[in-house]
């Protein structure tokens, strides 16, 4: 039983960072319909940006984890939104209108140079870094099995939960979110209502790119280490998660990474931990066949 | 008020309107005629940006905005009640309605709520319903309740009687008549049913194969053996 508690610990951590990435694949084919796959190198810009300013802040000598978290939480987040807008702006927007791969190969075209970028300004060697955060909670049960809670993982859940909350303030009740849910439901209606469309996306690929920066700063704490291919799997896991929702849907996309961190901790304990991703994967399969608009995904209505 | 001149669109290869030119003055209720694939949709959509016309030139109260981006035209005081009705069909009535405000940046906003539920008291029992799950004739009223929440200088409607219930039709005609009437609000409607707009427009167009090809006062157009021929017959 303990032993089933602590995957369920494990999992919960890990499917939260996937949900925070699938969000910003499912938002933004929410609104424009294509999946943007430079998205994971965002998540992985996210995780560099963390890992300097860290290194920064040591060399500041600024070390009170509480405030060096915070200092890097807004920086990993300002850099990271910054590089998720340009990528928009120069990527995506120039293809709007042209035809519908269009903007799909440029999104590929986009994820192998941010790769690139990172590997030669940064270097191809993994980078470890000083654990920030230590610790945690241990609890023995009756066999003398221990469950262990590291803070960072209560911190991943707390973070996770207000972002969540507060990201879903946004989009029911303000009105940014109003225009992105009317955008996503018909975008020529909503420039017709007055709406400034372009700056919308724009605004969606910054939302997103800061959940995205969130997840790679927790990552980054999590692992301790990082390279500049992370973002590679962990874009293709938390696409799986959003697919796995619902593709569009937001609380689909949480529910999806909980889902697929919960299906990869389970396997990794309880059967070998070489074969997760296959796991995971499969997951991906299994659900396209059966279920192929996601658990909470809406069946796509041909629009008249 | 608003001049269309010489103006065309393509799309793609295909010319929709090939050179038309319409005013609307204040004050006037001005409709668009024509069979299907005429070009009468196309027109009020490139009035508003979307698409671009591809020569000629639209202004809007002596200002030109032929090359503007749509959403800073709707800014300017036109709003469109689009073919289709284009409801926010996941989006409550009441969220519709503040979609329409936009423009205004919620400027007078409960003032402007309240005149729509005054004009179209079902909307406001159904305020919290989602849009997708109105009638027709519902829809209908939300769209143009919604086009006017931006308290628009000048309303182009497309077709506001298709699809709906005969005695609806008459609700939404008579409240087209009252806007235009209590607000002096200028009204450009584009209608299949020719004979019930012809006898509330001021002024009208014929428009055949993207090309004006006849105009005149309701009342001459209502009157005219070849209008009445090719649109009037057979039916109200």
């Amino acid at each position: 039983m303990a032993y089933f508690i602590q995957q369920l610990i494990n999992g919960v951590a890990l499917g939260m960072v996937y949900g925070l990435i699938a969000i910003g694949y499912s938002m933004v084919y929410g609104i424009i319909g294509m999946i943007n796959f430079a998205h994971g190198e965002i998540y992985m810009i996210g995780a560099f940006v963390s890992i300097i300013a860290f290194t920064l802040l040591g060399m500041l000598g600024i070390s009170w984890a509480p405030l060096a978290l915070l200092l890097v939480l807004l920086v990993a987040i300002a850099i990271t939104a910054l590089y998720g807008w340009t990528v928009e702006r120069i990527a995506y927007r120039p293809l709007r209108g042209s035809f519908r791969l269009a903007p799909l190969i440029s999104a590929i075209g986009m994820s192998i140079f941010l790769q690139t970028y990172v590997q030669v300004t940064q270097g191809a060697k993994i980078k470890p870094l000083q654990p920030v955060v230590t610790g945690g909670f241990t609890f023995e049960d009756a066999s003398g099995f221990t469950i262990t809670i590291s803070w960072i993982q209560i911190l991943i859940a707390v973070l996770t939960l207000v972002l969540m909350a507060g990201f879903t303030w946004v989009i029911t009740s303000t009105p940014l979110g109003r225009a992105q849910r009317a955008c996503e439901q018909d975008l020529k209606m909503a420039a017709l209502c007055g709406v400034d469309v372009d700056r919308t996306i724009s605004l969606t690929f910054v939302i997103g790119a800061a959940l995205a920066a969130v997840a790679g700063l927790m990552a980054t704490l999590y692992y301790g280490v990082i390279d500049f291919f992370i973002g590679f799997l962990a874009g293709v896991k938390a696409f799986t998660a959003a697919v796995l929702g619902g593709i569009g849907s937001i609380p689909g996309a949480m529910l999806g990474g909980l889902v697929l961190g919960l299906a990869e901790a389970f396997w990794s304990g309880y059967f070998s931990i070489e074969y997760k991703d296959v796991a995971a994967f499969t997951i991906l399969v299994v659900v396209l066949i059966f279920l192929p608009t996601g658990i909470l995904g809406r069946p796509e209505v041909e629009k008249v | 008020m608003l001049e269309v001149e010489n103006v065309v669109t393509r799309y793609g290869a295909i010319e929709a309107l090939k050179g038309v030119s319409i005013t609307v003055e204040r004050g006037e209720i001005v409709t668009i005629i024509g069979a299907n694939g005429a070009g009468k949709s196309t027109l009020l959509m490139t009035i508003c940006g979307s698409p671009r016309a591809a020569s000629g030139r639209i202004r809007f109260d002596g200002r030109d905005i032929t090359e503007m981006a749509t959403y800073d035209i709707v800014r300017l005081g036109i709003s469109q009640a689009p073919e289709g009705r284009r409801i926010f069909p996941r989006m409550t009535v009441l969220e519709n309605l503040m979609m329409g405000a936009v423009p205004t940046d919620g400027a007078h906003f409960e003032e402007d709520l309240a005149k729509v539920f005054e004009l179209f008291p079902r909307l406001k029992e159904r305020q919290s319903q989602r849009g997708g799950t109105l009638s027709g004739g519902e829809q209908q009223m939300l769209c143009i309740g919604r086009a006017l929440m931006a308290r628009p200088r000048m309303l182009l409607m497309d077709e506001p009687s298709l699809g709906i219930a005969p005695i609806l039709v008459r609700q939404i005609f008579e409240a087209i008549v009252a806007i235009n009437r209590e607000r002096g609000l200028p009204i450009l409607l584009v209608e299949q049913n020719a004979y019930q707009a012809l006898k509330i427009a001021h002024r009208g167009y014929v428009l055949a194969g993207g090309r004006v090809v006849m105009r005149g006062t309701g009342r001459e157009l209502l009157a005219d053996p070849e209008v009445r021929a090719a649109y009037l017959e057979g039916g109200h």
